[in-house]
């Protein structure tokens, strides 16, 4: 079950968009039946080694531009248990906070060897790790002046369709958190909190790029297969 | 109860002993620009080869938001059992007897031509439930997109399958409001097809469940 305390709300007026497409009739509550409690398996054909790493994914005619950095961190299920072979899809603008979507109108340059899309999936510990350049900060229209703080996309596959998370990792330190309407659509300091990642100087490498950690707890437990 | 971390809080106390909760990550929009990253090309939407057993049928629809104008940015996810009710996941006991031919999980956008999804597919089996009721065909279906800070969850059900009306889940639900879950069958040439069409609000809008 989602925690609501921790979830956001459908409806949350500061982030515009909502307005429409929230529901507003009453959520039905489901028993769950082996059409929740399965989901699709992935193994290693669904993912080349390459994947997980965005400063050299896309590479035409040089070196993405920005600042390295190395994400990592351990999918969990909602009781602490590691989650092993987790499909974890991230997305992310460059360093200039432009993305390559042909949506995106932001006045700001492309980097030609940087798409900022990757995946990779979870060991045996339930842990995932990525090589990427951080994100800057981008413009958007929700309201006057408005900032998204600096973060990276990400879509996690748990073990059945009831844990399917999509959500957004952030920065510590960043002065547009406190102003963001979607970071804070997340109702409890706890819960957004925990869309921090935590700087980790042993996961930085020498000469190279900064790490941080960024641990995933997801809806629901394991089923007894994977035990 | 394993910690994550710093990341715990203090939830409950029972008898004397204090059981440390660990946070749930929240979930967060998928903004408008996922696409290059999670939209790969059409086989995320075909969910069965040629070869797979069944009816083959596609699934197209449109979402809408309250206002009734189409949303040109939206995700659907899609996870439903074989032609013989059977799920490619070790949960389901008979799991090996899953048609391999056929993979179950399919991923579709609203960007394409007319802001439609579709899906190629085959027709779930029914299935028997534990309490050997019998579970009409579904497809159960995520909807995330810009402006839902959530993935919303409903079921698509056959409006020309008779075990619908029986199915427990169904059944329970409130009469007018389930009608919003049925695929209405709409042959395109040479092309078994059912409409389902999604409102996230408003006026006939579709009856979603706790996700
Ligand atoms: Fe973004």
């Amino acid at each position: 079950m989602l925690d609501r305390s921790i979830h956001p709300p459908y409806l949350h007026p500061p982030y515009t968009s909502t307005v429409k497409r929230a529901p507003h009739q009453p959520l039905v509550p489901l028993v769950y039946s082996l059409a929740e409690l399965t989901g699709p398996v992935y193994g290693h054909e669904s993912v080349r080694a390459i994947d997980n790493d965005l400063t050299r994914n896309a590479i035409v005619n040089g070196e993405a531009i920005g600042e390295r950095i190395i994400v990592t961190g351990r999918v969990l299920d909602a009781a602490g248990r590691p989650v092993r072979n987790a499909l974890v899809e991230v997305w992310q603008a460059n360093a200039c906070g432009r993305y390559i979507h042909k949506l995106d109108q932001h006045d700001a340059p492309l980097d030609p060897n940087f798409t900022g899309a990757g995946r990779v999936l979870t060991d045996q510990n339930g842990e995932y790790r990525f090589t990427s350049i951080k994100p800057g900060a981008y413009p958007w229209k929700n309201h006057h002046n408005a900032w998204r703080p600096a973060h990276i996309h990400f879509s996690v596959f748990g073990t059945n369709f009831i844990q399917r998370l999509v959500t957004q990792m952030y920065f510590p330190g960043d002065p547009l958190l406190p102003l963001d309407p979607i970071y804070n659509g997340i109702p409890s300091e706890a819960g957004r909190r925990r869309l921090i990642a935590d700087y980790a100087h042993d996961v930085t490498q020498p000469l190279w790029a900064l790490g941080y950690r960024f641990d995933i707890l997801l809806a629901g437990r394991n089923q007894t297969p994977f035990e | 109860m394993t910690c994550v971390r710093t990341r715990c809080i203090v939830s409950l106390r029972v008898y004397g002993i204090y059981i440390m909760t660990p946070i749930q990550t929240g979930s967060q929009t998928v903004g408008p620009f996922f696409h290059y990253a999670l939209i790969t090309g059409d086989d995320q939407r075909i969910l069965a080869t040629p070869q797979a057993r069944g009816e083959h049928i596609r699934i197209e629809g449109s979402v809408y938001d309250g206002d009734g104008v189409l949303i040109p940015d939206a995700m659907l996810e899609i996870w439903q059992a074989d032609s013989a009710g059977l799920f490619p996941h070790p949960a389901d006991p008979r799991h090996h007897e899953a048609d391999p031919e056929f993979r179950g999980f399919g991923r579709s956008d609203t960007t394409g031509a007319g802001n439609r999804f579709w899906f190629h597919t085959v027709k779930p089996g029914a299935r028997k439930n534990a309490d050997s009721t019998t579970a009409a065909p579904s497809i159960n279906i995520h909807v995330f997109s810009r402006g839902m800070l959530l993935h919303a969850l409903t079921r698509l059900y056959f409006s020309d399958e008779p075990a619908t009306e029986q199915d427990p889940v169904y059944a329970a639900l409130d009469p007018v409001r389930r009608r919003t879950l049925l695929a209405h069958r709409a042959d395109l040439p040479g092309q078994p097809t059912y409409r389902f069409d999604i409102r996230l609000q408003g006026d006939g809008e579709t009856l979603f469940f706790d996700p």
